[in-house]
């Protein structure tokens, strides 16, 4: 990076640190070794892993223990890390990033993968203390520092960001109760059975479950009314709580896109390169949409997995190597309370046209394919998990499986139940294999 | 940037391993191997029988009537189970092209599980971490190569 004068320059500037920015980065020093790269994040550490925050708050690791890179990351890659400052202007005509300390930077290229930032809906008396959100190891932070002995805890969502902060409760030994709008646990993740295993499971380790409801409003205590001492339901039902936590979902953190005037929906609108409407802006992660290829349609999933592949993409094309997405959709694997449970795309069709759902089940196992127009359109695996991403491959490949459709949901599922054509080119085996080396064709 | 970021010096060969599905006969010795290959005893009876946690055979004979075939991880030039791991854990070394877990990083949340589109990597149970093929680090020939009867599973060093 030039820094003459008191103007900064880099080829590349990232805004955010965390699974976007970091497949961006590892991408573009696959293809450009050389071009400066300057990496902008108002969190103050080295990226960690954000789902790791759960085994944050139960005290089983610890930050150096959560890093998603080993702490030479930067150095190695060439990066500059400008960290625990925010990003606080964009100015596309000049291509210049202005920094919340009042420096200023200019770029080539810029990725904004600026996250998502919890939604937290309007509820009267949510200004009180002892209320939180989940996303963050800072969140985590100012959780464990609010835990007493015997705290009641009462989570608002019972989503991904909510099971993740129970899971760390229960393991802590406060008394969960989860508030949910819906009538299930992981709603939109799972399907109505799964989403029954996770429920059962919750209850058995002791969670207080309450759904179809939603807070009407956040009451004070007795002796201080600033802090919370429970809340009142949409039925008038009072519940009692030390520690309030809103975990319905986040918001994509768009506002430098939106003011800078590029396109943004409900997340920063990006092409399949992962350009935005300005073409040396690219956005991934859960601030931008990204094309759904179940749903036909772009949209926010914001899962970290998209995060790291689509922030990959961008990455090639900032350094000028032209990639397009294949298109990505949610996916989610679940391992709290010992529970193994996957599940990626449409998860109950219902009635809609063209669609056909194969179940099998046995002892604790459950699988379930959804097909639409002979083609995977979703998966739930329960227990026996390790054969779904044969069929999650195959959904993501848009393959054709009517003629071994069956075969999906058997116990013995596997690459063997594929016909040979298939088999044979996903397993690519070189030609010269068993006869002599030297193939290159995988490299 | 450090000259390693850059990739200079020496690389080393590709290693890896290819199901033939025409030659395997389904015996189930490459997993038998494999298991005692990551045991901490490396000794059959004790892996089996004795050893807490037990060992986890990173390949596994898929078993269809009459068809076999084994299947460990491949590799892949675009891991996507890389690219999907929570944590950090999955690396792919690109001076190897190999691709490998840090038990230490894995948290057991299976993403990986169902982002590989071969179903080769495999649940730990007891330590809460995926297990997954590593190419046996200490040895010349992985196990599984050794140990097949019918030289179904077949291995190649890729020059670069």
């Amino acid at each position: 990076m030039s820094r003459g004068n008191g103007r900064r320059h880099a080829r590349y500037v990232m805004v955010g640190n965390s699974a976007g920015a970091i497949g961006a980065i590892e991408a573009i020093r696959q293809v450009d070794t050389d071009g400066a790269i300057v990496v902008v994040s108002d969190e103050p550490y080295p990226a960690y892993s954000r789902p790791e925050i759960s085994e944050y708050l139960a005290g089983r690791t610890t930050l150096e223990r959560m890093l998603f890179r080993p702490p030479d990351f930067y150095e190695r890659s060439g990066v500059e890390a400008i960290l625990g400052v925010a990003a606080s202007g964009l100015d596309v005509r000049e291509r210049r990033l202005e920094l919340a300390d009042g420096s200023g930077i200019t770029w080539d290229r810029l990725l904004l993968a600026t996250g998502g930032r919890p939604t937290v809906p309007p509820i009267p008396g949510a200004d009180r203390e002892g209320i939180f959100t989940f996303t963050t190891l800072a969140d985590a932070e100012r959780i464990r520092a609010a835990l007493l002995p015997g705290c009641r805890a009462l989570v608002i969502g019972a989503g991904l960001i909510g099971l993740s902060l129970t899971h760390a409760l229960v393991h802590l030994g406060v008394s969960v109760t989860m508030v949910e709008l819906l009538d299930r646990p992981l709603a939109n993740a799972l399907d109505l059975k799964a989403a029954r295993v996770v429920e059962r499971k919750l209850r058995e380790v002791g969670v207080e479950l309450v759904f179809g409801q939603t807070v009407a409003e956040v009451l004070g205590r007795p002796e201080n009314d600033r802090a919370v001492g429970g809340v009142r339901l949409q039925d008038g039902r009072q519940l009692p709580c030390d520690l309030l936590a809103i975990a319905i979902g986040v918001t994509p953190r768009a506002d430098l896109a939106t003011a800078a005037g590029l396109q943004v929906n409900r997340g920063i609108v990006v092409d399949r390169r992962m350009a935005t409407s300005d073409p040396d802006v690219y956005a991934c992660g859960d601030a931008a949409e990204s094309f759904d290829f179940v749903h036909g349609a772009e949209r926010v999933t914001p899962i970290w997995p998209n995060a790291y592949i689509g922030g990959r993409v961008a990455g090639f094309n900032m350094a000028g190597h032209e990639t397009a997405h294949g298109g990505s959709t949610g996916m989610n694997a679940l391992s709290y309370f010992g529970l193994a449970i996957v599940s990626a795309g449409l998860q109950e069709p219902g009635d809609e046209p063209g669609c056909e759902v194969l179940v099998s089940a046995d002892g604790s196992a459950y699988r379930k394919v959804v097909l639409r127009g002979g083609r995977v359109a979703g998966l739930t695996f329960v227990s026996d998990i390790e054969k779904s991403g044969i069929v999650f491959g195959l959904m993501r490949d848009g393959v054709d499986v009517s003629d071994f459709k069956e075969a999906l949901v058997a116990p013995d599922f596997g690459l063997a139940s594929l016909p040979e054509a298939l088999r044979r080119e996903r397993l690519a085996v070189p030609l010269a294999t068993g006869r002599a080396a030297g193939n290159k064709g995988d490299a | 940037m450090s000259s390693a970021a850059k990739g200079n010096g020496a690389r080393p060969a590709i290693r890896r391993v290819y199901p033939l599905e025409d030659l395997c006969m389904g015996c189930g010795l490459c997993e038998v191997h494999c298991l005692v290959e990551h045991s901490q005893s490396r000794q059959l009876l004790r892996a089996y029988l004795q050893e807490q946690p037990t060992a986890v055979a990173r390949i596994r004979v898929e078993r269809q009537e009459d068809f076999f075939l084994p299947v460990q991880c491949r590799q892949c030039p675009e891991p996507i189970c890389v690219y999907s791991c929570l944590t950090g854990a999955l690396r792919r070394d690109p001076a190897t092209g190999e691709v490998h877990v840090d038990a230490e990083r894995c948290i057991g949340c299976w993403t990986c599980i169902l982002a590989c589109p071969y179903g080769a990597i495999r649940r730990d149970r007891e330590r809460g971490v995926i297990a997954k093929c590593d190419l046996c680090p200490d040895r010349t020939v992985p196990a599984c190569v050794v140990a097949c009867p019918n030289e179904a599973i077949s291995y190649i060093e890729e020059l670069r």
